[in-house]
């Protein structure tokens, strides 16, 4: 259960780059304890401090104008690299709520989905447009628009994520009220393929 | 008609849901100690069980130390958590854990193979993002995040949309030296660090059937470099006689019918994919990474390129400037700090005999700090049964225990900022291996050439 995602109104922090990886999301060290919890400190660590972990007032998140974003604009391949969900707590945990970008890693994407975090994606040029506005941007995940001032791109999103988004939901719950269909697949495919079946 | 990718998902549907999705069927799950403890407790403080706990596993690899000696105690701050919560969730919850001084103790995608775990025509997941590694056999794998992990342990499925599809050809012949480290890196310089962006890929072509099962895994190893999905490689008789025999592979009667089975897990000649990559084998030449992403890989002999268009100039630059390298430097000859051998891309015996045959009773330069990790312990007693522990430490290089070791920096063992390194890892990342650490990322004949030159070199 991840906290329901409908409309969103903030400014948009932007880091047009290109490869933002997890490792730079959240780095390895800052994953201090096994729980899901304690991130939010940790968030763009190699980039947010100095290496006397005070604020590098170049970094876009501690400026003033981006400290309270919920949003992030990015560049292609955004949470490219390591799988760790760690990224989308820590993104989450400080606040942000919707990465707007050419496009996803893969794991990212899913995993974001399961966060709460809307991963949504645009052009390359839409983004600058959206960067260069001034103000608030509005995110509407039911009508699937981004809006800024009077300009309103529409987006994409498949129907399994935006359903999950929306409704907060918990996949686990979901699939298991399928259990009775996956026994019954699981029984055939047992005669099909017992090799699969480890432990008899 | 039906791609490999086809087949594989299709013999995996068990539902469709009404946002489109598919439930797919999950074969094997494992875990390792960085995310498995969260996601084993996070399912048991929700009330829920394993749904089949015979069919996950878990590995020893990330968090572990690879010093001579180890136990639970750990360089990284905090790390000895992971690594006590992960066994006693695993013991919980009945899964079978390749733990510390376990004999099958190993990288999650080394022992996984190894051991038979992963299968032609099986399904596997684990929330670690080179997964798609264990394609090599002909499997549908691929990395997941910790959500996910849970979402397969108690269902013993995931809710998923059909990726699109890529096939990947590479026709010709090697030349002598390159490796299929070389051949992703190729690929991955050519297309972009997003050029599979979420797409299934098989890899295939004349090249790609030539490869033995260690270096087809290598090449799949990467495919998450390149933003796929997964990457994947029919299985052919290459594939079945490495499986053959191994603990968990089936025998006798099942071998056979098993065997039967996987004959059809091949692209009909006349599969449609998305997209077709096509590369000449022979054009490949050994590359090293110059920059902060493995797109930015060029051929040794080519030197630091111009900034050529693709992506952004900025970022060229910033990457230059981490890597305190200038537009057509040449790389080959660059003095080096530190070589590493290992990972799960490259760490399996046949690398490990590779690099061994590179240096061949020389010793590394003075001043280089050189290590070697085999990727299990298996690949351990079997490397030093030949010797090669001892061809390695005579030669200068440190002889560790398996595990992920300095691959990424945890907060334990680095390398140190401004150190340049060159690894046979899959990530030359900013910071990747410690805070200003520069990453070369190259074949392990490469690594070990420059280790005994004290330069970046080709074998």
């Amino acid at each position: 259960m991840s906290t329901p995602f409908t409309t969103l109104t903030s400014v948009a922090a932007p880091l047009i780059e290109d490869n933002i990886d997890t490792d730079i999301i959240i780095p390895s060290r800052e994953m201090k304890s096994t729980g899901k919890t304690g991130l939010a400190a940790g968030l763009f660590a190699g980039r947010r401090y100095t290496q006397g972990r005070s604020e590098n007032p170049d970094f876009v998140l501690n400026q003033s104008a981006y400290r309270a974003a919920a949003i992030l604009l990015a560049g292609d391949n955004f949470g490219c690299g390591s799988s760790r969900e760690h990224a989308v707590w820590a993104l989450a945990e400080h606040g942000i709520r919707a990465v707007i970008a050419p496009s996803f890693s893969p794991i990212f994407a899913g995993n974001a989905v399961r966060g709460g975090v809307l991963p949504l994606v645009l052009p390359r040029a839409t983004i600058a447009a959206l960067a260069a506005s001034e103000g608030a941007i509005s995110i509407d995940l039911p009508a699937q628009t981004v809006t800024a001032g009077a300009r309103v791109a529409d987006f994409n999103i498949d129907a399994e994520a935006k359903a999950m988004l929306i409704g907060g939901l918990d996949a686990i719950d979901l699939t298991l009220q399928a259990a009775d269909r996956i026994a019954d697949w699981q029984r055939v495919d047992r005669q099909r393929r017992p090799w699969v079946y480890l432990g008899g | 008609m039906p791609s490999l990718f086809d087949k594989l998902w299709d013999r995996h549907v068990i539902a469709t849901t009404p946002g489109g999705a598919a439930i797919i069927a999950i074969d094997r799950i494992f875990l390792h100690e960085r995310t498995g403890a969260a996601a084993l407790a996070s399912l048991a403080a929700a009330g829920r069980n394993v749904a089949d706990p015979a069919r996950a596993f878990a590995a020893m690899d990330h968090i572990v130390d690879t010093l001579p000696g180890r136990g639970d105690a750990t360089t990284m701050p905090g790390g000895t958590a992971f690594i006590t919560e992960t066994r006693a969730a695993c013991a919980a919850a009945g899964i079978t854990l390749f733990d510390i001084g376990h004999p099958d103790q190993g990288i999650v995608h080394v022992v996984s193979p190894e051991l038979g775990l992963v299968l032609p025509g099986l399904t596997l997941v684990a929330p670690d993002s080179h997964t798609c590694t264990q394609g090599a056999v002909g499997a549908l794998a691929w990395g997941i995040g910790s959500t996910e992990a849970e979402h397969a342990l108690a269902t013993g499925t995931l809710r998923l949309n059909r990726p699109r599809t890529m096939r990947v050809v590479f026709d010709g012949v090697l030349a002598p030296g390159v490796t299929p480290k070389d051949m992703a890196l190729a690929l991955i310089a050519a297309h972009g660090a997003a050029g599979g962006q979420g797409h299934a890929i098989e890899f295939a072509g004349s090249a790609v059937t030539a490869l033995a099962m260690e270096g087809r895994m290598t090449l799949c190893n990467m495919a998450t470099e390149f933003a796929a999905f997964s990457g994947f490689i029919a299985p052919d008789a290459v594939t079945f006689e490495w499986i053959k025999g191994r603990r968990y592979a089936p025998q006798g009667a099942l071998w056979d019918a098993a065997l039967a089975d996987w004959q059809d897990l091949a692209s009909d000649a006349d599969a449609v994919f998305d997209r077709e990559i096509r590369i000449d084998a022979a054009s490949i030449a050994p590359m090293i990474s110059w920059g902060t992403s493995p797109a930015q890989s060029v051929a040794i002999i080519g030197g630091v390129p111009a900034f050529a268009g693709s992506g952004s100039r900025a970022a060229h630059d910033k990457a230059l400037a981490y890597m305190g390298l200038a537009e057509g430097q040449s790389l080959a000859g660059l003095a080096i700090d530190a070589a590493f051998i290992g990972s799960c891309t490259n760490s399996r015996l046949s690398d490990l005999e590779r690099a061994a045959a590179v240096i061949a009773g020389r010793r590394v330069a003075p001043g280089v700090r050189a290590i070697v990790v085999p990727g299990s312990s298996a690949v351990k007693r079997a490397a030093e049964a030949q010797g090669l522990d001892r061809l390695f430490t005579d030669a200068g290089f440190e002889w560790r225990e398996s595990g992920c070791s300095m691959c990424f920096f945890a907060g334990g063992e680095s390398f140190g900022a401004g150190q340049r390194v060159i690894s046979s890892t899959n990530r030359n990342f900013e910071s990747r291996q410690g805070p200003g650490t520069r990453t070369h990322i190259a074949s392990p004949e490469t690594v070990a050439a420059s280790a005994i030159a004290g330069r970046i070199c080709a074998a």
